[in-house]
Parts: structure tokens; sequence; C-alpha cells
């Protein structure tokens, strides 16, 4: 029978059925943060359980911990950050805390570390462990108790989800990146449409991605509502490990990590690659997005009275006027950062705009890197240099920072930003702030206009 | 655990509800699952002084001793936080019906007993109607029928075997799953070594 990957990761990883219908399925490797980890190791205390298999899992420092230095923790980030460690060292579990090196966001750190490969079944107390799919690895975000299922028998107790076949058809313009890609994604499915899927994204425009491409794309995969995100394992998602700590140290190589041709999906979605444009959303959902040279919806009184509430109550919160060209909004701030996009290519990328250039007056541009190897790789290239001559602000310490301002990064009632992150939701980044979802590239031109920009305005001068 | 959830139900009709508003993240700087009932829905709920938002249904009467929620489409989506269901438990919600939820939310749910009937668009209409008249409604919810009943009207509702056996029987996934430790070793005996993932410390 033609199966596709996500079947093949679904039927390799199966220990048994259960009698209600559920199955138990093996994790290779567990990840674990400081927020969502706690009551998982308190419940194993309560029930006076072991962890399985410690040496299956990492634990990581990112959400909660400052970037402008590695001290500074309120009594509450401190207890947080002290009991992962406190709770590693119990379980003799890795731990990657501040000052380690190797520290940094969670899904920066696991392939830079060499520790995903093709055909591996990773979870994570995080949504966006759908990145992995990168790595045609199935990955994905679970909660609490979930983590504590993990720690206590190495497995978790899953359902087959149905499979969605994404496909953009042709090649995307130049100045198209991964980002844009994806937000035209969750543009077109919606941000529930994929709920109950896993999603093979495919086509030219995919597998022309790097694997840091391919990484953006299924990290935001979750905001489609995808479970899963897969991109089929090619050469050079076998070899992203050479060279990497723990390259080499395990190969997954009982299948070849790639759905059967002529496999059949519960539902397929073409895109044309010529239909995406650099894109940024306006609204508070992430589907909510046009590109940079479109503007804001305009009320249109045909469409139902829900619709329209809901985008009177985005347009409202986001302090925009319907109609409104996007590149008119000016902004007050700028983050490049998180898990989406933080690695080195997309600081790269950013540099490469904001070379010879300044942030607008008034802008207040922050720039953290994914992780400390990161920020040192980026150092090495100079890319620092190039940041803070422009006016941004080169943080120190690595992590999530500003794409949830779970640590002191959070921004004022009402502070538009210019955001490389995945989330816009109401208060996301603060309790009032405006968030508007762009590609690195396009929060560098964002910060030198003092406004939504195009991209392309800045390459086309610079190429 | 009760097979049956009875309670006066409040309308949220907004789609995308996500757990970021459900749990802003204030709340999340903690080690414990306690004290989050105050954090729920914290910023549709309370104003920059803390008093209570008129406008917020769950601050209105009768809705303010609501147990039950009919909310939008797409509920509970974004973040994996777990808090989001603890706190709506510690409000004292014990059911939230929609059309459709988001993954991560539904299964923590499950794992802390609050339930959520999903039903299809024309009941969810229905349903929002009956909860936002001046009253509100009873509404119960059968989960072993999977049937929803609100006055008159009744409709099916959607839920997993998997699901619904959990939440009639009130088990513990853990402690039950390890009553299948020996078939995880039996695969454990499978992998190759090569297959065996150690992080370095």
């Amino acid at each position: 029978m033609k199966r596709t990957l996500y079947d093949k990761l679904v039927d390799a990883h199966k220990v048994c059925d259960l009698p209600d219908g559920d199955m138990l399925i093996y994790v290779d490797f567990h990840i674990m943060n400081e927020y969502t980890s706690p009551q998982a190791f308190s419940g194993l205390d309560v029930k006076k359980l072991k962890v399985w298999r410690p040496e299956a899992h990492l634990a990581v420092i990112d959400h909660v911990n400052a970037t402008k230095s590695a001290e500074h923790h309120d009594a509450a980030s401190q207890l947080l950050i002290e009991n992962l460690e406190a709770n590693c060292t119990k379980h003799d579990i890795a731990f990657y805390g501040l000052g380690d090196k190797r520290q940094g966001i969670e899904h920066v750190v696991v392939p830079e570390q060499g520790l995903v490969s093709p055909g591996m079944l990773i979870a994570c107390g995080d949504s966006h462990t759908t990145t992995y799919g990168a790595f045609g690895a199935l990955g994905f975000g679970i909660g609490t108790s979930e983590v504590e299922h993990v720690l206590a028998t190495q497995t978790l107790r899953y359902k087959r989800l149905k499979t969605m076949l994404v496909e953009i058809e042709g090649d995307t313009a130049p100045s198209v990146t991964a980002k844009d890609i994806i937000m035209k994604v969750v543009q077109v499915v919606g941000a529930g449409g994929a709920n109950g899927f896993a999603v093979e994204f495919a086509g030219p425009a995919i597998l022309a991605q790097s694997m840091s491409g391919r990484m953006t794309i299924c990290n935001m995969a979750v905001e489609l509502g995808a479970r899963a995100a897969l991109i089929s394992a090619d050469e050079q998602a076998w070899r992203m490990s050479d060279g990497r700590p723990h390259g080499g140290k395990f190969r997954f190589d009982n299948e070849e990590w790639v759905s059967d041709e002529g496999a059949e999906f519960d539902a397929v979605v073409k895109i044309s690659a010529t239909d995406i444009a650099p894109l940024v959303s306006w609204g508070t959902s992430p589907d909510q997005s046009v590109p940079i040279d479109g503007h804001v919806p305009e009320f249109d009184d045909g469409k139902p009275a829900k619709e329209m509430a809901a985008l009177r109550r985005a347009i409202d919160y986001m302090g925009l006027e319907a109609g409104q060209a996007v590149n008119s909004i000016a902004i007050d701030s700028a983050f490049i950062g998180s898990c989406t996009n933080s690695r080195i290519e997309d600081l790269r990328a950013a540099a490469k705009i904001l070379k010879n250039r300044k942030v607008a007056a008034g802008v207040n541009a922050i720039i953290v890197p994914g992780s400390t190897l990161t920020r040192m790789q980026a150092e090495a290239e100079g890319l620092d240099v190039i940041f803070t001559d422009a006016g941004f602000d080169w943080r120190p310490e690595s992590g999530c920072s500003m794409c949830l301002a779970m640590n002191n990064d959070i921004a004022m009632d009402g502070e538009r930003i210019a955001s490389s992150t995945n989330r816009n939701f109401e208060g996301r980044q603060g309790r009032g702030a405006r968030t508007h979802l762009m590609s690195p590239a396009m929060v560098a031109a964002a910060a030198i206009s003092g406004r939504l920009a195009d991209v392309r305005d800045f390459q086309t001068e610079a190429e | 655990m009760p097979k049956l959830v009875t309670g006066l139900a409040a309308p949220l009709p907004l789609s995308n509800v996500d757990t970021d508003v459900i749990m802003p993240k204030r709340f999340l700087i903690t080690i414990t699952r306690e004290g989050l009932a105050e954090g729920t829905f914290a910023d549709l709920r309370i104003d920059d002084t803390g008093a209570n938002r008129p406008d917020f249904v769950l601050n209105k009467d009768p809705w303010n001793e609501a147990t039950v929620l009919v909310v939008g489409d797409n509920f509970g989506c974004g973040s994996s936080r777990e808090h989001a269901v603890w706190g709506l438990n510690q409000l004292g919600i014990t059911a939230i019906i929609g059309t459709s939820f988001a993954g991560i939310f539904y299964d923590n749910a499950r794992k802390n007993g609050l339930t959520l009937p999903i039903v299809t668009p024309e009941a969810h209409a229905t349903l929002m109607e009956l909860a936002s008249g001046d009253k509100g409604v009873d509404i119960l919810i059968d989960i072993e029928q999977l049937k929803i009943t609100a006055g008159d009207f009744s409709a099916p509702f959607q839920m997993d075997a998997a699901t619904q056996s959990s939440l009639i029987k009130g088990e513990d996934d853990t402690l039950d799953s390890l009553n299948y430790s020996d078939n995880i070793r039996a695969y454990e005996n499978t992998l190759s070594d090569a297959m065996r993932v150690s992080v370095l410390k």
C-alpha cells in the first residue's frame, strides 16, 4: 500500500494499540523548557515515578530569561530557571542552562546540536515543535500532562491525524522568503484550517529552501492548526547534522522518509508560487495578512455579521483604518528573533538590508539571536557590527524574548512592532501591543523606514 | 467523573480565541498548577485598574454564574500552555462547546476532565442563540450518549472514543500507560543502537 510520509512515521513509532482507540507511540527525543515542565516533574514526584530513559531528554532555558544581560531576573523567573536545573540534576537529564554556550531557543538549539535527523519522533511542551518536520521527522507540541507522560513512559497516547498536502506550484520570485510562503499558506488555509491534520509541504519552491527556510515553514504550520508539519527528507536534510556535536551518533534509516509516489492525502491544497509576494500581517490572527503593497481590508457589508464583527475588532485593536495602505503604517519598534526566524541565515538576510543604513529616528530596534552559538557565529561574521551600526540593540543573551514577552521585553500598550515572530495575537507581545508579522529582511526594511516597507525597494538599490 | 455535565451556558462567539488570551503570559511564571483562575481571560475580564469590564460576558448577569461556554471556531489555538485549561477549570468552567478546537488544547482538556463537545455549525448557531438569551440557558451534556440538551433543543456531538472513555473513567493516563511497560520494552528491543538518542550532557 502506498503511504504518506506521515503514515510511515506513525507506523514506525507505534508501540501498541490501546483498547479505547488510541495508540501508544514511542518518543525518540523529548525537549523541555522551564515553563511547561515544572508541573510535569512535580507530577512524577506525587505519583512516585521515575524517568523512563533520562538520556533521551534535553532541557533548555529560553522562555523567561532576560536577553539584555544574563542577570537581573525577578524572583519568580529565577525560580523557574533554578527549578528546571534542579529537576534535571535529580533525574539525570541533560541541561543547557544560562551561561552554557549551547543554550538558546529550544528549536534553534536542537538542529544546531545535530539532535534532529530524518525519521525521528520528537515531542516538546511547545507548540512550535512542528519545526522538525523540515527534516522529515515527526515533531509536535504537547501539554504539561503529556510532558509528564513522556518522562514516565517515553511514549504518548496518540490518535492518527488526517493528512493534508500543501503543494506550492512553480518557483517563487527571488524576493520571496520562506516566511512569506508559510504566511501565504496560513492566509489561504486559515488559522484553524488544518485542525486535525498533519500537513506535508511539497513542490519545487519548498525543496529550493535551505534547511533554515524549511524550518521556518514547518515552524509556523501550527498557525494553521496543523498538529504536525512535514517535508520529505532529501540529501540536505540527512546531512544537516554532519559536523555537529551529535552528528553521526544516531541514524533512523529504516525508511527513506518520503511519501510514496501516488500516496493519497485526505486533503490537497495547491498554491501558485507566483501568487506569493512579501507579506505582512495587519490583524490579530496569523491568517490576516496582505502583500506589502496591499491594503487593510475594507468593511464589506455583504459579509456575514460574524465576519464583520471579527474584522472590526481586529482593525480596532490594531489601531488601523479599513482600506489603509499597509506601507503607510508607522512603527514604534522592530524585533528580529524567535524560533521562527532567529537562525544565522535570518540574521544574514536582515544584515544585508541594514548594511550602511540606519534605523529611523524613534524606532526601538532589537535583535535577539536564537542561540548563544548563533550569536557567536554572527559576531565572527561581523553581523553584530552591521546591526549595531544601523542602530539595533544587539542582545548578548538568547531566548524567546519579545516573541511572547515572558521575560522583561514587554511591549507597551499600543506599541506597534514589526516582528519576525509567529503570532500577532492580542496581547502577545504585551498587553495592548500591536504586532505585524513579516520576514526578518522585511523587519529590517521597516526599521529603516519607520513604517512597514517593501524589502524589494532596498534590494533593487543594493543589488 | 460524571457522565453528565450541566450548567448555565455563556456565549463567547469570537473565533480563534488563543491560549495567550485565555491565559496571558504574566500568569505563567509559576511552578504549580494553582492560582490560575485570576489569570483566565484576564485581559478580557479586567481593565487596567483591576475593575471588571462590564462588557465581558462572564461579568454580566446571568452569565457570571456560567460553567459552560459556547465558543467560536478554532478555540484554544496557539501556545501549548496547559495553564489555559487549568485556569478554565479553576474559574469553574466544566465544558466548552464549539465547532472546532486546536489540537493541543483539545488534548490538554481531556487530561484535566474539561469536556469539549464538537457540534455542527447548525447546532452551534442554535446553542449560541439560546445562550445569548436574556436569561441564558441551562445545558446538559451527556458524555455517554454524545448528546447535548438545552430546553427543547437537543443535538448530537462529536467526541473521539478515547477522549470519551477518558472523561467517563477519569483515569490517570500516565499510570494507565505504565500497564503497557512490557509493550514499551518490546518496542525498544526492536530499535538498533543507532536509533537510541542519547543527549550529550
